[in-house]
């Protein structure tokens, strides 16, 4: 019934150009809701835009359409990125952003699935995603069905055990249909993430729980569309991709700064912003 | 009002052997997985117990084994569902809503997706391996969240019914199964439906709201006291959320005391639903007979339920001393 409505966008200028667009969405909503997060909506930016122009088939019209590629925002606190995506691909009207963390808003503090049409699921509750998305991917399987699945966490976010149950059970059942992306940013609330709890060596755990890792910088833009493109190629195994990124990317202050986890941009820090993300 | 008992059914029913609900459990499982293909079944390493173990034989590309991974089996489930599926996702009553509750609470209840969680081992009839086993909070745990809904079955059959049933429901659904075989209780010709209480009969002095195994036990204390004249009626509230608040209030008005009976803490079980119900809509007088805030301990299931007091005899004396009779 449904196609998608967007051609895939390989032009690497482009998706830049897009990611522009989502950071400086990413930061007038915050502004104007005056709490979210702000650090790891903004280091994730360019992956989920490479993840959901340049990849994933989808159709805003039919948001359910029974063929699309899914997408779970594990690290669900980025909401706000997801957000800005959705109003790029035009899931809904641009206005609807100002709703952020409003009162009864379909833009929740953390999606929720039953309240915006396009969610997958609700997120919020970290580690939890991956499994969700292996689910997903293994009913997708027994139909038959050849779309696939994406899943961003955060670095700090693989602390939590049950991303390793999920990463046992990718590699146990030859999920190849998932493509899971660490957003590592080097820091989590309380600081930088080696210091609160390591995590390192990152590629070799997940290699060592048989998935295929690749590891890229997660702001080349190039990178990201080949390692997505690779993804695709992998088969018999499930592809991690480790995309080594900065927190609050993007805006200079906001930069490798801890507290800007979950405060928000200030009038004035916001009009800085936008002019150092239109001539970055 | 719930069904009314028919009296030609209960002695057939009588004669059969006991049963475990478990039993029952996996083999309507097996049942419905050749009737649906969009049927699922996960596990944590307890299937033989579990008697998922029947499905995964036949259907072994539909039977996901997710190893000692409770929290991941009940996301795998919840993202078998958003593709149409409709997964069982089950393990023993304490891991599956203790281990697994914020994954239950976030992805299965607040994104309402279509899981059925089936428990096993609910309860003290746990015996033997004792109390690390022995789920006596689960009920209080799933009732508390928004969308699911809670059903304890009494017999074998009525979890046949029961789980025919929810797999036609959409929206998520705990059951909560026992171990240990339990007599057949309700009648051949009964038909479980989500939120309808069963009605034994109804008593002018005493009514007996009980679950699970207490449906039995409830019926026995319903004819001792027969004799000595106080007369008691038996409902079988196998749904506990949503609760039949029908059946509950035209029952409260007509007695002089309400008894909840159950193989759970008295608190925020079964006991504590009615009790947020009456006291709100039909003050009357209440006596929980439950587990008394406390764990339980190693022990076979007669045992364990004479030291809890889970007994016939005790519901006998609670309903005289409230009765002051
Ligand atoms: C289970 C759970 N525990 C705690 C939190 C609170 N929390 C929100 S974000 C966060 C840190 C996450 O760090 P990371 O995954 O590295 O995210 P990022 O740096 O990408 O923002 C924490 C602890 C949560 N949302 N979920
Ligand atoms: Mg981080």
């Amino acid at each position: 019934m449904s196609a998608t409505t967007k051609s895939k966008i390989k032009d690497i200028s482009e998706l830049n150009n897009i990611a522009k667009s989502v950071r400086l969405k990413i930061l007038h909503m915050l502004t104007n809701a005056g709490s979210g997060h702000t650090g790891g909506s903004l280091s994730a930016a360019d992956v989920a835009v490479a993840i959901y122009f340049s990849k994933m088939n989808f159709n805003p019209q039919d948001p359910s359409w029974k063929d699309r590629d899914r997408f779970i925002l594990s690290k669900g606190h980025a909401a706000p990125l997801l957000y800005a995506i959705m109003a790029e691909a035009r899931y809904f009207p641009e206005e609807t952003l100002d709703n952020l963390r409003q009162i009864e808003s379909p833009l929740q503090g953390h999606p929720c699935c039953k309240r915006l049409a396009g969610v997958e699921v609700s997120t919020g509750s970290l580690g939890q995603g991956l499994s969700v998305a292996n689910g997903i991917a293994l009913g997708l399987r027994l139909d038959n069905n050849p779309a696939r699945v994406y899943c961003i966490m955060g670095d700090g976010e693989t602390q939590e055990g049950q991303v390793w149950e999920a990463a046992m059970t990718a590699a146990h059942y030859r999920i190849d249909n998932l493509c899971a992306v660490i957003d590592k940013n080097g820091l989590q609330i309380d600081g930088p993430v080696s210091k609160v709890m390591n995590i390192e060596p990152v590629a070799d755990k997940w290699s060592a729980f048989g998935w295929h890792v690749i590891e890229i910088d997660g702001h080349n833009m190039e990178q990201i569309v080949i390692a997505l493109d690779k993804a695709e190629s992998v088969k018999g195994k499930p592809t991690m991709i480790i995309a080594n990124t900065t927190k609050g990317k993007g805006v200079s202050f906001f930069e490798n700064k801890v507290e800007y986890h979950g405060i928000t941009p200030t009038r004035e820090e916001l009009a800085k912003a936008v002019v150092e993300i239109n001539n970055g | 009002m719930g069904n009314t008992a028919e009296t030609k059914g209960k002695e057939q029913t009588a004669l059969k052997k006991p049963k475990a609900t478990r039993e029952a459990y996996g083999e309507t499982l097996l049942e419905l997985g050749r009737k649906r293909k969009d049927i699922v079944v996960l596990d944590a390493d307890l299937s033989g117990s579990t008697k998922t173990g029947k499905f995964a034989k036949e259907f072994p590309d539909r039977f996901f084994n997710m190893g000692v991974a409770e929290q991941d089996m009940i996301g795998t489930a919840a993202g078998l569902s958003l593709t149409g599926k409709v997964p069982f996702a089950s393990t023993f009553a304490v891991f599956e809503t203790g281990r697994a509750w914020d994954q239950i609470r976030q992805t299965v209840c607040y994104s309402n997706t279509n899981v059925k969680l089936v428990a096993t081992h609910g309860g003290i009839t746990v015996g033997e391996d004792g109390a690390s086993h022995q789920a006596l909070e689960d009920i209080a745990l799933m009732r508390v969240l928004p969308n699911m809904t809670v059903i304890v079955p009494a017999d074998a059959a009525e979890t046949s019914s029961v789980i025919n049933a929810i797999a036609d429901y959409k929206g998520p659904v705990y059951v909560r199964l026992g171990r240990s075989n339990v007599p057949h209780v309700m009648p051949e010709d009964y038909k479980f439906i989500i939120g309808k209480a069963f009605v034994f009969n109804t008593g002018k002095d005493a009514n007996i709201i009980a679950a699970g195994i207490m449906v039995d036990i409830a019926k026995q204390a319903a004819e001792i006291l027969k004799k000595e004249g106080i007369d008691t009626g038996v409902i079988n509230m196998s749904t506990i959320k949503p609760l039949d608040e029908n059946v509950l209030l035209s029952v409260a008005k007509k007695s002089k005391v309400i008894i909840t009976a159950e193989e759970h803490s008295v608190i925020g079980g079964l006991g504590g639903a009615v009790c947020e119900f009456l006291s709100e809509n039909c003050p009357t007088p209440v006596r929980r007979i439950g587990i008394n805030d406390s764990f339980g301990c190693s022990g076979n299931s007669d045992d364990l339920l004479n030291l809890h007091e889970l007994t016939a005899d005790n519901i006998v004396k609670t309903v005289k001393s409230a009765l002051k009779k």
